[in-house]
């Protein structure tokens, strides 16, 4: 082994924030669920901490033999309205509560899974779960929720659509934060580490370990080497870059896995930038030529981004999965959050782009008294994009009370510091108040 | 297992002569090393054979306080890590 090599995969971690974003163990609850509420609560904390009981020591002793950093170890579990079964909607926080307590238990830094998946109409679990939710972000710490209102083979649950658009503006009467913690998917993904989507597929096994490989940084120090150089170089630079880096989350993976005694899913490359500087992927795509993100070209450069990722990625991991391709997140991204201040990067940009990233509207703080049926007129043209191209498409938006266009509003941690942007005031009411649902697209008829 | 250990840094009398010896102390073999200077840097890595998880978190906390002490920064990392980077 080559000294300059191993100096060049320490500078990766060191200087270019690359890191394990997360060792996610899927847990599943099906078999927790019990005659009554209170019952299934018990059966989820003791699973959850019995299964999940050495994830975090496991992690750390990976992290210190490779020098590795792992920022998060993180849970996800079988979709809650699932397992709740005729629980009520103060019965169902019985179960957010669980989840929360387990958590807490066991050390890992989030949740996943207090999720509903309505896509094709509401079940009992389904309406209660999503009634509870203003209450269950605000009243728990680390329970991560996600709603998928539709998808590519069912359409789209308009109905859902306005609730979750009324449910969000509930969520921000109670906190000013917790959207955050809440994602509405077209296309969501069964094997998703990420937060906050994830949750774990009722077709996966009882446990499985799935790892989030992020490196922006790395990405970015890569193309400032070809600077000048054509777009076919810069691909294929990006594409050995992510291959790189895959490679350690397959073996964080894997170890990990063998380790607890448990079955390794799969990899999900994302470049998922932080706050930092230098770990962003606006400055990513800046480096393949932009002046700043936002300038016209970008949604050509992020999908090339988002193309050479999955490519690289696909084949350094025996299974890669999850939602793999580049985040575009505005609160979490310092090239982001410049970009809006400097008037260059609108709602409407980054709706486009989100066409060609691996997810959607992310972390977007607006104001205050943007009405529920706008919020869920951006839901809508979200799922749409989501539905009628076959990828996965989600909202986390972020209104925010008494905040004003301009306004910057700080959520802590990784999730940033975002300015509050501004919202089209022409209202999409009569649309989203007609309910129903919007038929899947015709070429989801393959059978 | 084997693992390998990095030292960056000015370069100064002693480093190798420091880690070397912390290495010995804990009864730890040197299969490979080298050392060089690169853009002005003291850069030594090598390739060590030590027992089981406890010796190592062991080792890795002493050369980490040695390398503190000594100003220079001090990796111990085990081999896989790099190989899955580099090669197939």
């Amino acid at each position: 082994m080559e000294t300059s090599q191993i100096i060049e995969t320490i500078k990766m971690f060191e200087e270019d924030n690359f890191d394990i974003r997360t060792v996610t163990m899927g847990i599943s609850l099906l078999d927790t669920v019990a005659s009554t509420p209170e019952e299934t609560a018990k059966n989820i904390y003791k699973k959850i901490t019995t299964y999940a009981k050495d994830l975090v020591a496991v992690a750390e002793q990976i992290e210190r033999e490779y020098g590795v950093p792992i920022t998060n170890k993180r849970i996800s579990v079988t979709p809650i309205s699932l397992v709740a079964g005729s629980a009520n909607e103060e019965e169902i926080l019985l179960l957010a509560h669980a989840m929360d307590d387990a958590a807490k238990e066991v050390g890992v830094d989030f949740i996943g899974g207090y999720s509903a998946l309505v896509q094709k109409g509401f079940s009992h679990g389904d309406l209660a779960l999503i009634h509870s939710l203003p209450r269950a972000l605000t009243e728990t710490d680390l329970v991560m929720s996600s709603v998928n209102i539709g998808s590519s083979k069912a359409g789209m649950n308009l109905d859902a659509v306005k609730l979750m658009g009324e449910t969000v503006k509930k969520i921000t009467d109670l906190s000013d934060t917790a959207n955050a913690k809440m994602v509405i998917f077209a296309n969501a993904v069964e094997d998703n580490p990420f937060m906050a989507g994830a949750f774990y597929g009722v077709t996966e096994p009882d446990v499985v370990i799935n790892v989030g490989v992020s490196g922006p940084g790395v990405v970015k120090r890569a193309l400032d080497k070809v600077k000048g150089e054509s777009i076919t170089t810069v691909a294929e630079t990006i594409k050995k870059t992510a291959f790189k880096i895959t490679r350690v989350g397959q073996l964080v993976g894997s170890l990990a896995a063998e380790r607890l005694g448990v079955q390794f899913g799969i990899v999900d490359l994302s470049l998922a930038p932080t706050p930092a500087r230098g770990d962003s992927v606006a400055e990513v795509l800046e480096a393949i030529g932009l002046e700043q993100v936002g300038a016209h070209g970008t949604t050509a450069c992020l999908m090339m981004l988002n193309d050479a990722v999955k490519k690289g990625g696909v084949m350094a991991a025996e299974g890669v999965g999850g939602l793999s391709g580049a985040f575009i997140p505005v609160s979490e991204d310092a090239g982001m959050i410049d970009a809006v201040k400097a008037g260059t990067l609108s709602l409407a940009k980054l709706e486009a782009m989100t066409s060609v990233c691996s997810v959607g509207l992310d972390m977007i703080a607006i104001p205050g008294e943007t009405p529920a049926t706008t919020i869920s007129g951006m839901i809508a043209d979200e799922a749409a994009i989501g539905i009628q191209n076959n990828k996965t498409t989600a909202v986390r938006i972020l209104p925010t009370n008494g905040a004003k266009v301009g306004d910057m509003i700080d959520y802590g941690g990784l999730l940033g510091t975002a300015p509050v942007m501004p919202v089209v005031d022409k209202s999409s009411a009569e649309f989203i108040n007609r309910g129903g649902h919007v038929p899947a697209p015709i070429h989801s008829f393959k059978n | 297992m084997k693992a390998v250990v990095t030292v960056v840094g000015q370069d100064k009398t002693g480093i190798v002569a420091g880690i070397a010896n912390e290495l010995a102390a804990y009864g730890v073999n040197i299969l490979d090393l080298s050392q060089t200077i690169m853009s002005k840097t003291f850069t030594m890595s090598m390739l060590v054979e030590l027992g089981g998880e406890d010796s190592f978190n062991e080792l890795h906390a002493a050369l980490k306080e040695k390398g503190t002490k000594m100003g220079v920064a001090v990796h111990v990392q085990r081999e896989e890590i790099f190989e899955a980077m580099s090669r197939i």
